[in-house]
């Protein structure tokens, strides 16, 4: 199958993945035992405001039409009126995703950073010291509760140390740079305003290592099965034989293989990262998507909620797309039939 | 003549030093089984019982975990805690792996556009971030603990319903499927007799991973709001309850926090142990 073929092919089943993912957070609303228009009007509202409200909302319609209408608006980037911020969620979304974006990035970075080079030097001493380290490490990584070692990093850094700060994005007595990206590093880099950038990287550092403990035990552990598998292929063999040093075997020759299969992982991570965000954002008091979504939950804002559903439904199924088709670009041998 | 096969010295060494890992893992579990079985008899007060004049006490030899910010004991709350925890992963796991594999089975054996149908529907739910969808159904429901079980439920069945899809695919071609076919069997007899059993290994192995998972995820819930509420004794509430307290009187959450990490290794090691038990290809490399 030619990679043209091959994208025509994943893109109908994109559109198919979105349609059903529309109809369960349409299902979802649904489910809610409360009168949307009442709840989004307040208990003041005439019923003239409620006729409006239902009549542009569809939701005095039959529910294949109301789901219709939905779609529609969904299509127009109309995800409805945030019951809390009283604000359009597109806007809302538009303004928190910065902040969950610059996290998630931070904590990837982190992750390929130390989980790479972990995975190497573990395969490389297999069943020596570094190995099990690595590997209780990873164990650890992959069983601790995100949001109590968030806490456990606040104590500890912030609270006892008083290294790192515990919460916020930017120190308050800075001003945040002039938005141009969201990121405020890289628009505080763009300001050239460097005492925030380093404020805004101060910020980031818990966050984003409690956040990516997680991916970098999953990074690990699949470079180090990768790196064990290409280190007995032959032409490893063949560069040793050769007589070149391990070092060059190692990074030049065989780590390079053996990323193919984990920069996938990595893909992936990537978008169940933001599920982590949740927890990490409402521990660290960042003002992204995820504690966005939890204080709208707990107010039973579920425009605002099924927003946040979408967009992280479309953030992973775009980020899968893109990382199978740069796997079949990446690795000639793939022929997907 | 019979042959004696001599086996290789490492599988003639007992199980425990093949892999010393897994068995720690599974004494770990049989331990919280015990504790949570007979947590009314070992919990040495009620975990709900609360005396304000002995609050936030730290570890002595009357509290060994300390009290909490209410005077309750930490220990006996923790003791009480792992009976929800194996509840959750118990639950969570029998739920999802029922669904999942019935839907694995029907659309493998059936195949044409039913298969079609169930795959596609597995590739929407696996789209959901589970914290996230899981969030958005507590929240539609309302917050409980049993709200929390089928939420974590709903994001977890489309593994399973992959992981026997693809099993029955390989096995239904098989020539003992076959022979059954031929020999005049009813595809309910065919699918229940001879293809489950055969898939019922690799789902093992998943649902030692999903335990960890479930409980890990539920914890989370519990932790934000939409599990398990207050003031029942569960390791997420505790670690949420405690966390104003994490720079003066660290303990209220590092315990919880603590025996929620041992109890998903464990698990995590259970669940590496059986995979390399049951792929041999595969042991050491994960």
């Amino acid at each position: 199958m030619t990679l043209l073929s091959y994208l025509l092919r994943r893109l109908v089943g994109f559109v198919g993945v979105m349609v059903g993912i529309s109809i369960i957070t349409f299902g979802l609303s649904h489910l809610v035992p409360a009168d949307p228009a009442i709840v989004a009007l307040g208990d003041h509202a005439t019923d003239a405001q409620i006729d409006a409200f239902r009549e542009k909302y569809g939701l005095n319609k039959p529910v294949p039409e109301q789901y219709w209408i939905y779609v529609t608006n969904l299509i127009r980037g109309d995800l409805g009126i945030s019951l809390r911020t009283r604000r359009p969620v597109a806007e809302d979304l538009h303004d928190f995703f910065p902040a969950t974006f610059e996290l998630s990035l931070m904590a990837l970075v982190l992750s390929i950073l130390i989980g790479i080079p972990a995975g190497v030097v573990s395969a490389t001493a297999r069943n020596r010291l570094p190995d099990h380290i690595v590997r209780i490490v990873s164990l650890i990584g992959g069983s601790v509760p995100i949001f109590w070692l968030g806490l456990i990093l606040i104590g500890f850094f912030y609270g006892r140390l008083g290294w790192l700060p515990g919460g916020a994005r930017i120190d308050k007595f800075i001003p945040a740079p002039p938005t141009v990206t969201g990121l405020f590093t890289i628009d505080s880099l763009l300001a050239e305003n460097y005492k925030a950038f380093w404020s805004s990287v101060h910020h980031l550092f818990l966050p984003a290592l409690a956040l990516g403990y997680f991916s970098t035990a999953i990074i690990a552990r699949m470079m180090r099965s990768s790196m064990l598998e290409v280190l007995n292929q032959q032409y490893v063999l063949a560069a040793r034989a050769k007589g070149l040093r391990q070092g060059k075997v190692v990074w030049r020759h065989a780590a390079r293989n053996a990323l193919i299969p984990t920069v996938t992982t990595i893909g992936i991570t990537f978008g169940s990262l933001l599920s982590g965000a949740v927890l990490t954002e409402t521990i660290f008091s960042w003002p992204g998507l995820g504690r966005y979504a939890t204080n709208s939950a707990i107010n039973l804002d579920f425009p605002a909620v099924m927003g946040v559903t979408l967009l992280a439904a479309l953030i992973y199924t775009v980020t899968n797309l893109i990382v199978d088709v740069g796997y079949h670009w990446l690795d000639p041998r793939i022929h997907h039939g | 003549m019979v042959e004696t096969l001599s086996t290789p010295a490492a599988l003639r060494r007992p199980a425990w030093r093949r892999s010393p890992l897994t068995v720690a893992g599974l004494a770990l579990i049989a331990i919280l089984a015990v504790i949570a079985l007979l947590a009314p008899l070992i919990a040495p007060a009620n975990p709900l019982k609360q005396v304000l004049s002995t609050r936030l006490k730290p570890p002595s030899a009357d509290h060994w975990l300390g009290t909490d910010q209410l005077g309750r004991d930490v220990l006996s709350r923790m003791i009480y805690g792992a009976r929800i925890s194996l509840l959750i992963g118990t639950v969570v796991v029998g739920l999802a792996a029922s669904v999942g594999t019935f839907v694995g089975l029907v659309a493998g054996y059936v195949g044409g556009w039913l298969d079609e149908g169930l795959m596609r529907l597995t590739d929407v739910f696996l789209a959901f971030p589970a914290l996230i969808l899981a969030m958005a159904i507590s929240g539609a429901l309302g917050p409980s603990l049993t709200n929390a079980m089928i939420a974590i439920a709903v994001v977890s069945w489309p593994v399973y319903a992959r992981l026997v899809r693809a099993q029955v695919l390989s096995l239904r071609e098989r020539e003992y499927v076959e022979a059954a076919r031929g020999l005049g069997a009813s595809a309910q007899r065919i699918v229940w007799q001879h293809i489950l059993p055969n898939t019922l290994a690799p789902l093992l192995v998943q649902a030692s991973f999903d335990m960890g998972g479930a409980i890990l995820s539920a914890a989370g819930l519990s932790f934000i709001g939409f599990g398990t509420q207050p003031p029942t004794a569960e390791w997420g509430v505790m670690i949420s309850e405690g966390r104003n307290y994490i720079a003066t009187h660290s303990w209220l959450s590092l315990f919880p926090g603590l025996a929620i990490l041992l109890t998903v290794a464990a698990f995590n090691l259970i669940g590496d142990g059986l995979r390399d038990a049951l792929d041999p290809r595969l042991r050491g490399t994960e």
